[in-house]
């Protein structure tokens, strides 16, 4: 049995699960949105998309941040994990603890997702303020923050992975693999959304073609990560002969992968089920729903009863 | 400096009285549970079943039977190991766990914000939340009743000194005696949990005297920190950040080209 095993469940239910899904594709939908300010070549066609991704990236980072203060038990004391409480202004980082380097880089992602969405703003004349011509495309400045954002963004994205695979509880802790699989999702899941709202949002038909092209190929190394990983949970495979290992199987692989790879190869009707940005981001919410609530339906061994 | 201070808990010598656990109820004042009405577990004489928020002492029982006369109780006051090197202590990400000046690990309620990545982190399954303080709790080893020189409520209240308190150094020398006297009583599976300041976690400040295999008594047998996985989640995660990157790169440029085939350039203004 492994050592896992005797742990205790930290209790992140659906506030956690919303976090990581809605962190997830803001990171992954600005890294494109900045992947294009950077080396799209500055076409005027990509501009929507780009405007979409900075949106993603700060209403998301609100969002997240909000859940996770929402889900603390203290919500008041959430600036503790920034500050040190007794010895305010002093900051509080440990470099070694991915829930107290991950507070920063929402924090710092947040703050670069929103000087973008300003520039993005002030292009379509939305936003006046001096000074916010400088942050508009083609400037350094907005390339630099962009460039920092998308970084932050790829890293909130995946840290939420690092962050389950370091502790000590069952199927986190007992692969390496975690982060790089919420990382693709998180790719693969901000591209779908960026698909969603750009149909909505007018983006030109070149862009959605390169978006969904993507998103096929990280559809396929998301499927790569996530059999490795599951290889990984070799020696605790038993955990899989359960509901979440049912729902891991139809729901994020079956629905959430193969079925929109599918679709991506073979477009035809691109609504509900048979759009294939929707089947994404539902595979996505389910395989973050499946990673915590398997390991959390393993409670501590009771040791009564002959063991 | 004071030396560091812990538990010996000599296994085969508790009654399952549960006095340990009332005491520190009592001391710590930690509420009751289900509003004070009792709940029977239903497959145990143990009703209180599991360290928690509320409970930072537990009596575990564990019944060993085959028919109703045919078996061996074993009992064990499990608590906080105040291990020398903590998971808990290593990701709390508010510094509101620390160690003590006796070597103990503590949780400062006023600083814990319930982030609840201590509960993740500990090897033992020890902390919980407390669902009236809003914060992650545990045993403090009573850090206030030593810093006036009183023994932890729970070994004082002991009645078989099952649970001793002291000095580390001290308390493996008692251990290591019980264990040799165990052994020449022919008690051959007896052996010593957590001692050994070279073993998992560099040692535990509260260590056992088992009779049996560590998975018996619900204890893990090689206890880790949780940042063991730390360099290689990180590294697989930047290496699969890094591919994913090349691969939207391999995109725009095929784009790129595709259009240069067309004939048709790129529209748009430069950067």
């Amino acid at each position: 049995m492994s050592d896992t095993f005797f742990t205790a469940s930290p209790h992140w239910r659906w506030l956690i699960i919303l976090y990581f899904f809605v962190g997830g594709i803001a990171g992954g939908g600005y890294f494109i949105a900045a992947l294009l300010q950077w080396f799209g070549r500055g076409r005027a066609e990509d501009r929507p998309l780009i405007r979409i991704g900075y949106a993603l990236g700060f209403w998301g980072a609100v969002i997240s941040g909000a859940l996770l203060t929402l889900d603390l038990g203290r919500p008041l004391r959430f600036w503790h994990m920034l500050f040190q409480s007794e010895n305010f202004p002093s900051l509080m980082f440990k470099s070694w603890s991915p829930i107290s380097f991950g507070a920063w880089a929402i924090l710092l992602f947040g703050a670069c997702a929103a000087l973008s969405m300003i520039g993005a703003w002030s292009e379509e004349g939305r936003v006046r303020a001096p000074g916010a011509q400088l942050l508009q495309r083609g400037t350094w400045l907005a390339k630099l923050i962009a460039g920092l954002g998308g970084l932050f963004g790829f890293f909130v994205a995946g840290y939420t992975g690092v962050l389950l695979s370091v502790t000590n509880r069952p199927i986190w802790a007992d692969s390496p693999w975690l982060g790089a699989l919420f990382l693709a999702s998180g790719a693969s899941t901000g591209a779908a959304a960026l698909l969603l709202f750009g149909r909505r949002k007018g983006v030109s038909e070149r862009s959605v073609r390169w978006l969904a092209s993507f998103d096929a190929r990280v559809l396929i190394v998301e499927l790569v990560i996530l059999i490795i990983f599951i290889a990984s949970l070799w020696s605790i495979r038993q955990v899989w002969l359960s509901f979440w290992g049912f729902l891991l199987l139809i729901g994020v692989v079956g629905a959430g992968i193969l079925w929109p790879l599918r679709l991506h190869f073979r477009p035809g009707l691109s609504t509900g089920f048979r759009d294939p940005a929707v089947m994404v981001l539902l595979g996505g919410f389910l395989l973050r729903v499946v990673v915590l609530f398997a390991s959390n339906s393993i409670a501590v061994q009771h040791v009564a009863g002959g063991g | 400096m004071p030396e560091a201070m812990g538990f010996f808990t000599d296994t085969t010598i508790c009654i399952g009285c549960k006095a340990c656990e009332v005491a520190c109820k009592n001391w710590n004042q930690l509420p009751a549970t289900n509003g004070g009405v009792t709940e029977m577990s239903g497959d145990s004489y143990d009703n209180t079943r599991k360290l928690d928020g509320t409970h930072w002492r537990h009596v575990k029982f564990i019944e060993q039977f085959e028919g109703p006369y045919n078996g061996r109780w074993l009992m064990m006051s499990d608590v906080c190991k105040h291990c020398v090197q903590a998971g808990c202590l290593e990701v709390c990400p508010t510094g509101a766990i620390i160690r003590t000046e006796f070597d103990t690990v503590v949780i400062q309620s006023d600083v814990c914000n319930g982030c609840r990545a201590c509960i993740a982190a500990c090897p033992f399954g020890v902390i919980d939340m407390n669902p009236a303080a809003g914060t992650a709790q545990k045993c403090t080893l009573c850090y206030d009743r030593m810093q006036v020189g009183l023994e932890p409520a729970c070994a004082k209240a002991c009645p078989t000194d099952s649970i001793q308190f002291g000095s580390i150094t001290e308390l493996r020398e008692r251990a290591n005696k019980r264990l040799v006297q165990l052994k020449a009583q022919g008690e051959k599976r007896a052996r010593l949990y957590g001692d050994d300041p070279k073993g998992p976690l560099g040692g535990l400040n509260s260590f056992y005297l088992l009779v049996d295999e560590p998975e018996v008594y619900g204890l893990p047998k090689d206890p880790k920190l949780p940042s063991r996985s730390l360099k290689q989640s990180g590294t697989f995660a930047a290496a699969s950040g890094a591919v994913l990157g090349l691969l939207a790169l391999v995109g725009l440029r095929k784009r790129r080209m595709d259009e240069i085939g067309e004939g048709a350039g790129g529209p748009g203004s430069q950067n």
